[in-house]
């Protein structure tokens, strides 16, 4: 503004084009990376009147339906049907990874223990996991995959929306970051759904067959959050643009959140937690 | 092989305008079996490391290109027209922003 050389060039907008960012660093980059902490700034004392026992214990139930679901979008590298679904799907992973590894953490914070990430992920047997059984039934086919991500992510949305007014503010935050990525796995999941179901007879059949195997499990998810209301609308929307069946569904049998699992749990931990058992002492 | 490649979904140019750009600028290609399809891979394939903030995309097939075979007529004509500049007048010391 005083016409000196600094303030000519900071108000020559055409300059940006060729900036990089503030920092040096990233000069490397095209656009830079810039990357926030979610829990910048937020409190991690548990606040008074908080059942710290009550966090844990939903952050552990989280967290391992995070990791669990994770693991089986991860083994689609490789396998999925073009090159750019399986980043698709690895980076939803890679999204509930990282939600997980949040909750951990915050877990061992309240819980006393100071347990580590790693302890809750590596070294639990799948008696110990709270996840639900949806999330640890195998990949399937892609339809199948899909449909899965549809329900689950619609009924963690739902309830990591209600979690973001949570009394404990770590909790909350982790739940407000949450609600953005799972609003994109639940408008991947539902783009496909329709695609799938809306597509050739051959991808209508296999969409039809992903619903009956799903189904039996989503009274499930319903006995643990009562987000029933918003899944069902959900569901019926996509299954209505895509020609689908909206599935009937039944009354929950089971629970994986009181660690009753199907057999297909134990496998998939213990491919997960090989090689942090093989080296318990490791550091990476 | 014909019928094969007929089967494969379009090829589409990404265009990403990052935080601080005022333009889009191509950073890639991706296949993808519609416009909304293409919007969702290139969000998936090019601005996982928080690049940015809108994606253009195009079928490659709508973009009409220079050729190589034209280079010297396109383009060595502007070489030497050096009064195109504007650099041939004083500056006023008092004047800003040029």
């Amino acid at each position: 503004m005083s016409g000196s050389d600094t303030a000519h060039d900071d108000d020559h907008v055409y300059l940006s084009l060729a900036e990089g960012h503030d920092d040096g660093s990233d000069a490397r980059w095209a656009f830079g990376t810039g990357f926030e902490d979610p829990l910048y700034g937020v409190d991690t004392t548990v606040p008074e009147g908080v059942d710290a026992g009550e966090v844990a214990a939903t952050c552990v139930e989280l967290a391992d339906d995070a990791l669990v679901s994770a693991q089986r979008l991860a083994q689609w590298c490789t396998r999925a049907p073009e090159l750019e679904e399986e980043v698709a799907l690895a980076n939803i992973g890679l999204d509930l990874l990282g939600q997980a590894r949040l909750l951990y953490a915050r877990a061992g914070q309240v819980d006393g223990t100071g347990r580590d990430e790693d302890a809750y992920a590596y070294f639990r047997d799948a008696g110990d996991f709270r996840n639900v059984r949806l999330a640890e039934l195998p990949i399937g086919d892609f339809a199948f995959s899909i449909v899965r991500l549809l329900v689950l992510s619609s009924w963690r949305l739902a309830h990591f929306e209600r979690l973001a007014a949570h009394h404990d503010p770590v909790l909350a935050a982790i739940a407000a970051k949450g609600v953005k990525e799972l609003t994109y796995h639940r408008q991947y999941a539902a783009e496909w759904a329709v695609r799938l179901g809306d597509g050739t007879d051959e991808s209508h059949r296999r969409m039809r067959s992903a619903l009956d195997q799903v189904t039996p499990y989503i009274g499930e998810l319903f006995t643990v959050y009562d987000v029933e209301g918003d899944v069902v609308e959900v569901l019926r929307q996509v299954t209505e643009a895509a020609g689908l069946p909206m599935p009937q569904i039944p009354a929950a049998h089971g629970a994986g959140r009181d660690g009753q699992h199907t057999e297909h749990l134990a496998p998939l931990l213990a491919e997960l937690q090989s090689v942090a058992r093989a080296h318990p002492e490791a550091t990476w | 092989m014909s019928n094969e490649m007929s089967n494969e979904w379009p090829l589409y140019e990404v265009f990403v305008r990052g935080k601080r750009g005022l333009n889009h600028v191509h950073v890639g290609s991706l296949h993808a079996a519609d416009d909304r399809m293409a919007l969702t891979h290139a969000r998936d394939l090019y601005t996982r490391r928080n690049e940015g903030v809108s994606i253009w995309v195009v079928r490659s097939e709508h973009i009409a290109a220079s050729s190589r075979d034209e280079k010297d007529p396109f383009f060595a004509p502007s070489a030497d027209k050096v009064y195109r500049h504007p650099t041939f007048y004083d500056i006023p010391d008092d004047v800003p922003h040029i």
